[in-house]
């Protein structure tokens, strides 16, 4: 297929299908549903305009998910979001009787856990949602954070790690309150 | 108690880990209640944060934005279906205007014919090979020589007289000519109506003949001659009455 064909032809087919995920991911990046909204659009624009660029065979939903994520880096809210925050990669897991998931369990767990991953950090939030709602590979979410396979593993692990964390303290707060 | 595989439990449920190992901690994870334990505190937390995680959905107007922008935005495909339909359009009006012209073609073809019979008839020493001006008398003698029958007008009263008739061809169909005359012999022809003859025509001249054609019970005639517009008329008038009896 030549790339006129290409652009012609499938641009709406791939790209209108990964709608409603682009624009949970945005909306979960911005915290924001105006700018969730204006992120999405400029996204589309984006893409489209560089549609002829995209090479055939390679991943459609990482490319157009990273266009997405650099448009929001460059956001004023990306700027301000994006600030490094030092996570303590030494600590260890939490122990005790009462582990977040099983404080869960007995909790309205949904509430709680959205709170919590609103709190984290850009980079954790992203790649936690990359690979749980996105449900993609590793290779895809290094694709799309243009990163190593290696930093992804390694930063999927913080940002577990940080959810769990945080879950634990907020759910032994609540009980204890 | 955390072990060496404890690292690995999350890359495990990710499906990331390289297949040995994912072997080998399956089997592992049956026998070390810690690590199955945390296998499914772990996986209780992945599903949560799948759950939770799809929590915003689009407005109707931003997707119909999205949608009208993805679908707008493909010039190559705009321009491909505009060229097709010009060049459609395009072979639309040549084939009708080629089929026009090979049918003008035709009917001039026809035409020529019936005047080139007519004009044999009025040079031919013997142009009747029924001589009469009874119509009772003509009609009667194509019985058995052509196809077809038809009706003579009464012409008693008219203008016109009948001379006689002769039988004819026109595209290796037999068909009836009958020679009138008032002030100029007038030939009135008569084929069975057929797709190839050309459609009813108005009166025109041709070759300085006046000719009218038409088609009436599933005759087609065909009346020319060097008469005046108004003759030709006429007597194409006195026939459509005949037939119609």
């Amino acid at each position: 297929m030549s790339k006129d064909r290409l652009t012609a032809a499938t641009f709406e087919e791939l790209a209108m299908p990964l709608f409603d995920q682009l624009y949970n991911f945005a909306h979960w990046l911005t915290q924001d549903r105006s700018e969730a909204e204006d992120l999405v659009q400029e996204t589309y624009t984006k893409a489209l305009r560089g549609f002829s660029s995209f090479q055939l065979g390679t991943n459609f939903r990482a490319w157009i998910y990273r266009i997405l994520r650099n448009t929001f880096l460059t956001s004023r809210t990306g700027l301000k979001a994006n600030v490094p925050l030092e996570f303590d990669e030494g600590s260890e897991p939490s122990a005790g009787p009462d582990t977040p998931e099983t404080l869960l369990i007995e909790r309205s767990q949904q509430e709680v856990v959205q709170s919590v991953m609103a709190e984290l950090p850009v980079n954790f939030r992203e790649v936690l949602l990359l690979c749980e709602i996105e449900e993609m590979s590793y290779q895809e979410i290094a694709e799309t954070l243009a990163v190593p396979i290696v930093t992804v593993m390694s930063r999927l692990s913080r940002a577990r790690r940080a959810l769990r964390d945080r879950l634990c303290e907020k759910l032994q707060g609540e009980k204890h309150a | 108690m955390p072990d060496v595989w404890t690292e690995k439990l999350d890359t495990y449920l990710d499906g990331e880990l390289p297949a040995g190992e994912m072997s080998a901690l399956d089997a592992h994870v049956r026998t070390c209640s810690d690590c199955a334990a945390d296998v499914l505190s772990r996986l209780q937390l992945k599903r949560a944060v799948q759950t939770a995680g799809k929590r915003f959905t689009p407005s109707m107007d931003l997707r119909q934005r999205i949608q009208k922008m993805s679908a707008a935005k493909q010039p190559q495909r705009r321009w491909f279906w505009q060229l097709a339909a010009i060049a459609a359009v395009f072979l639309i009006v040549l084939g009708i205007s080629l089929v026009r012209i090979r049918q003008a073609n035709y009917t001039r073809q026809i035409y020529s014919e019936i005047a080139d019979l007519h004009v044999s008839t009025l040079a031919s020493a013997s142009p009747v090979d029924v001589i009469s001006t009874d119509r009772h008398t003509v009609k009667p003698w194509f019985e058995g020589k052509i196809p077809f029958t038809f009706n003579l007008p009464e012409l008693q009263n008219s203008e016109f007289s009948l001379i006689g008739g002769r039988v004819t061809y026109l595209e290796q169909t037999p068909g009836a000519q009958l020679i009138h005359i008032r002030k100029h012999q007038i030939s009135v022809f008569m084929f069975p109506e057929s797709s190839s003859l050309p459609g009813d025509s108005g009166l025109s001249r041709r070759t300085t003949f006046e000719m009218q054609s038409w088609t009436q019970g599933n005759l087609r005639y065909f009346v020319i001659g060097d008469a005046s517009a108004d003759d030709i008329g006429k007597l194409v008038e006195l026939f459509k009455s005949a037939e119609g009896r």
